[in-house]
């Protein structure tokens, strides 16, 4: 899960990293509310989770609370790269005197953590990294070791940030180690990071991405959930506990593990060229396909009004077919009237022949069957095209 | 011979008491796989019997090696308590450790990867994978044995069900070992290994390779087919029709900005001479049409 910044900022100031105050606001109101709580010049920043918003004229300087409420007006409800402003944040204006960068991510290749800290911030790092690799330091880290204090003052030196900063620095960077540990992130950047004119260091700005499959140890996380920009859909789906994603086409599609439903994906991609369809969602059964789960599946999928045809495609590997075809005649039943869309579906593996039979003896006039996945694909685009 | 496993395999399930663990047991066993205990901290002492066969528990995987001789062990253990055990299995050097979890925190996987290199002494495949299985010798994990038999084919796959399904499009061919070796942004054992691996292995002849969306790993298996494999390789990899910023199931399956696209990896896998299937069907063609010569 990404985090918007005014959540960035307030796990931040969580776990000991220097921040300026700031609040979140919805409405004018609250803009000018907030604003005129923290006094002075404030900074109203969209609050997107997408790069390029003071571009986008999303950041703007406030000279008062009265101006906040303005430049809050002008700001929300603004679209950034698609997505809407629902929220701004108002946050202290410092005057700065340097920017810098600091991250700890998850580095794949490496299949460990990597820290980067770099004396010149405030913009893109791939552009650092480019321009002025010298002055970027990358770090592998040892996830049973972590960061010492020793090792954050080389990290720092080796980032090239001035020797008056380095401990300040260095002591941010072994806090955000703590705060990237306790809470199972798998990003925390802050950039810039900066000195102000009367000499603190200060988080400005931050992205987190925090790892799903860690919920289970931090309940506290479930609050950081954006419900509202979630797809009606994609909600409903996660609450019946679903992996689906809303794409833009028209075949539905449902399968079992995430490989085969991904490439299902392209193979009704190339069958839909011919007739300008696509798939319209990505939703993964998993190993038990219930009657249950594939009434919840189905049920979902009917729902979206983009849909035209259903692709069920399964290989049968722990799952039988016979329970993936009693699953979608007992799923008929549940849904009665409010099935409507012709279903292709494709079974193969455990327990075929007894899974097709089922299908066919129940002869529902929605459903027809193919051997293969490609016939399939084929079939489910042809139909979603009429 | 295989690479990994074979009959010699004698293997540990970690987390048998548990339904899934005694579940996946019970079809190893009717495989052939040589099960020889279960180790679940706190029910050391009992013995459970599964397919009319006593399985001993132990409380330790270093206990379970002491009194078996185990040299591999499968992981089935829930998510919470992975880190635990797998750390275990390291530190009784166990060869080989299998680890079918998903949903394992990745903080708690780049822990237990990380203590396995240090160690030195443990291959760890997975976490998030169905396991391998060479057929007709050995099958650890949760794929399914009679999809097809003993052959001359090596696979390596970051997805189970595509696994299945490329077994069973080139069942009349069969395989020396496939190994699925997960989806997650952090596993043990990479495309590369297996790759290095099959190479190495005098029975296997020709090898398909399939990969998804996420990291580089396909990438960089590209590079070392270029400068390590001589055999012939047959790519596959799924999600060209993922949106960027979205994980599609497997936790490591996504296109964060321009990186991780399946378009990529196909590029980088036909620049190092590797045919790459549209489909798993166009995919298995590819091979049959290598194996018919």
């Amino acid at each position: 899960m990404d985090l918007f910044e005014y959540q960035a900022r307030d796990l931040f100031e969580a776990h000991n990293i220097p921040v300026l105050a700031g609040a979140v606001a919805t409405t004018a109101d609250e803009a000018e509310a907030a604003a005129a709580i923290m006094g002075g010049k404030v900074v109203v920043k969209a609050q997107v989770k997408v790069g390029g918003r003071g571009k986008a004229g999303g950041v703007k300087l406030a000279v008062d609370a009265a101006d906040a409420r303005t430049k809050a007006n002008d700001i929300l409800g603004m679209d950034i790269k698609g997505h809407t402003v629902h929220k701004v944040m108002i946050a202290q204006a410092a005057p700065i005197a340097e920017e810098y960068y600091m991250a700890i991510l998850l580095d794949r290749a490496n299949r460990n953590f990597l820290v980067m800290a770099s004396v010149a911030g405030g913009m893109e790092i791939e552009e650092v990294a480019h321009t002025q690799p010298e002055k970027l330091a990358r770090v592998g880290i040892d996830p049973n070791v972590g960061i010492t204090a020793a090792q954050a003052l080389e990290i720092v030196q080796a980032g090239q940030f001035p020797a008056e900063v380095a401990n300040d620095v260095a002591d941010v960077l072994l806090k955000l180690w703590a705060a990237f540990v306790a809470e199972d992130a798998t990003l925390m950047e802050i950039n810039p990071l900066v000195k102000t004119e009367d000499g603190r260091i200060i988080a400005l700005d931050g992205k987190v991405t925090l790892d799903d499959n860690a919920d289970f140890r931090h309940p506290a996380h479930e609050a950081l959930v954006d419900h509202a920009a979630a797809n009606p859909l994609e909600a409903a789906a996660k609450e019946k506990g679903l992996n689906y994603v809303k794409l833009d086409g028209e075949v539905g599609i449902i399968g079992n593990g995430a490989g085969l439903v991904m490439s299902t994906l392209d193979v009704v991609a190339y069958a839909g060229e011919k007739y300008g369809v696509k798939p319209a969602n990505f939703l993964d059964i998993g190993g038990g396909a219930s009657a249950e789960v594939m009434a919840n599946g189905l049920s979902i999928i009917l729902g979206d009004t983009d849909v035209r045809s259903v692709f069920v495609n399964v290989f049968g590997g722990i799952t039988a077919c016979d329970a993936v075809a009693n699953g979608i005649v007992q799923a008929l039943e549940i849904l009665g009237d409010k099935a409507t869309k012709p279903i292709v579906v494709r079974l193969d593996g455990n327990n075929v022949i007894e899974g097709r039979r089922i299908l066919n003896d129940a002869a529902h006039p929605l459903v027809q069957q193919l051997d293969t996945m490609d016939g399939a694909a084929a079939k489910a685009a042809e139909l979603a095209a009429k | 011979m295989a690479i990994f496993i074979n009959k010699e395999s004698k293997v540990l399930v970690q987390g048998m008491t548990g339904s899934e663990g005694t579940k996946h047991t019970g079809r190893m066993l009717k495989y052939g796989t040589n099960i020889v205990g279960g180790v679940t901290p706190g029910k050391g002492g009992q013995t459970v019997t599964i397919e009319g066969k006593e399985l001993p528990v132990f409380n330790s995987v270093a206990e379970a090696v002491a009194a078996t001789g185990a040299n591999a062990s499968v992981v089935f253990v829930p998510p919470k308590f992975a880190k635990a055990a797998v750390m275990d299995a390291i530190d009784a050097a166990l060869p080989l450790v299998v680890v079918i979890t998903e949903g394992i925190p990745v903080h708690d996987s780049a822990a237990f990867y990380a203590h396995a290199v240090i160690k030195g002494t443990t291959r760890l495949v997975g976490p998030n994978c169905p396991g391998l299985i060479s057929p007709g010798l050995s099958n650890i994990g949760i794929i399914p044995g009679d999809i097809t038999g003993p052959g001359r084919i090596g696979l390596v796959s970051k997805s189970g069900t595509l696994t299945y399904q490329m077994m069973y499009e080139l069942r009349d061919f069969g395989f020396s070992t496939a190994v699925g070796i997960g989806g997650d942004p952090i596993i043990g054992t990479t495309h590369i290994d297996c790759l290095k691996a099959f190479q190495d292995d005098p029975d296997t002849d020709a090898i398909v390779m399939i990969g998804e969306i996420g990291g580089d790993a396909e990438e960089r298996a590209a590079a070392f087919i270029a400068s390590y494999v001589t055999k012939p390789v047959v790519g596959y990899v799924a999600g060209f029709t993922a949106p960027e910023g979205k994980t599609m199931g497997h936790a490591g399956a996504i296109v964060s900005g321009s990186s991780g696209t399946a378009e990529a990896k196909k590029v980088a896998l036909e620049a190092a001479g590797v045919k790459v299937g549209k489909t798993p069907s166009e995919t298995a063609a590819l091979m049959r049409a290598i194996l018919n010569g």
